[in-house]
């Protein structure tokens, strides 16, 4: 068993806790977490996959990872916008209602 | 500033039964473990691809103009992703970008006087924010030869900004003039560049191998500042948000308050922006 594939396993299972909590879970914001959780799980697998034997990691994957995780912040912090957008609105109805 | 996200609310109305949730872990957890064991027994090593990426960036690498694999992959040859990753950072940027007004007249950075601030965060800011610029600068310059790059770089520069508007001392506004063209500079440039080496190698983000050196530093100056800028912007947004539902009625005062007080005795910062202050 070498190094890189203990890596991609653990970031097999990182997906699967994500999976679990994104489905589980009922706040909003235990999802966005979740979905982080797996995108730092595939990021891993990348990451582990890059590493040959050999030569040098692969670049590519490497690039692919470091535009992943930019795109990841900006989705998650549109979600949060978003989020805290629904609760704000929300919280209006609910006092307007009353 | 921030408020402690209500992890309760609405817990016990969205939450799944115990069945379903023990359902949902073990179908999870048996599928993760299958996958994982078809990992083990089918490791055979990456050397049955038909084509080596890496052999190919090793080989293309001294026509490239950096000489850091990762960044002559990122801003040469697959430079389409990175461009089009700037603009998904634009866009979210729009999306979330503060709803006050037309273009307000109040400089990028404003020092506030009043406000109550942080003076062990203050006094450590002095130290800390030169250095980390000129980190940002090494990162940047590095990136060339060495992991490092436009990202790293723009990190810092906006892990700078989130420390300084923590201190409760400076302002950001982006909806002023000099916000926009810095949020939109990556952008610009990066376009400007790839079609204006289309009129000379007659393909898009084609650089010329003599000047692809120099193009690749200014594309990542200004995704730096362009970068550094939007994350700084979505703190910004979702800090002030979040501030704003933690106490409605407060805030609005105390926006009134910041209003008023910024007007009197702002000063603008001697770097940030050429805009007179108001």
């Amino acid at each position: 068993m070498t190094q890189d594939l203990l890596y991609c396993i653990a970031s097999i299972g990182l997906f699967g806790i994500g999976l679990y909590g994104l489905i589980v879970a009922p706040h909003i914001i235990r999802k966005i977490l979740a979905i982080n959780i797996m995108s730092v799980g595939v990021f891993m697998l990348l990451v582990a996959s890059a590493s040959t034997v050999d030569s040098l990691p692969d670049p590519v994957l490497h690039a692919m990872v470091l535009t992943g995780i930019v795109v990841a912040i900006a989705g998650t912090a549109l979600a949060l916008f978003l989020a805290s957008s629904v609760h704000t609105l929300g919280r209006a109805t609910d006092e307007d209602s009353h | 500033m921030f408020q402690t996200p209500d992890f309760e609310e609405n817990n016990c109305a969205n939450e799944f039964p115990i069945v379903t949730r023990m359902l949902c872990a073990i179908t999870i957890g048996v599928l993760s473990l299958g996958l994982m064991a078809v990992l083990i027994l089918t490791d055979s090593s990456s050397s049955s691809l038909p084509v080596s990426l890496p052999t190919i960036v090793q080989d293309k690498l001294a026509q490239s103009g950096a000489e850091n694999p990762v960044t002559a992959v990122l801003l040469n040859f697959r430079s389409y992703d990175t461009l089009l990753e700037i603009g998904v950072l634009l866009i979210v940027a729009v999306a979330i970008l503060p709803r006050s007004g037309a273009l307000s007249d109040s400089p990028l950075v404003s020092v506030v006087s009043h406000a109550q601030a942080n003076p062990m965060l203050e006094g450590v800011l002095r130290w800390l924010v030169p250095m980390i610029i000129v980190m940002a600068g090494y990162m940047l310059w590095t990136g060339a030869s060495l992991p490092g790059g436009a990202f790293q770089s723009g990190a810092l520069l906006a892990g700078a900004g989130v420390l300084a508007q923590l201190s409760g001392r400076v302002q950001f506004c982006f909806t002023s003039a000099t916000a926009k063209l810095l949020l939109t500079i990556g952008l610009i440039t990066f376009m400007g560049v790839a079609v204006g080496v289309a009129t000379k190698t007659g393909i898009i983000l084609q650089y010329p191998t003599e000047l692809a050196g120099p193009l690749i530093l200014l594309i990542e100056s200004a995704a730096t500042l362009s970068i550094a800028a939007i994350l700084l912007l979505l703190y910004n947004s979702l800090a002030t948000q979040t501030a704003g539902i933690s106490s409605q009625p407060s805030a609005l005062a105390d926006q009134t308050a910041a209003s008023n007080a910024s007007s009197t005795d702002n000063k603008t910062l001697p770097s940030s922006t050429r805009e007179p202050a108001p």
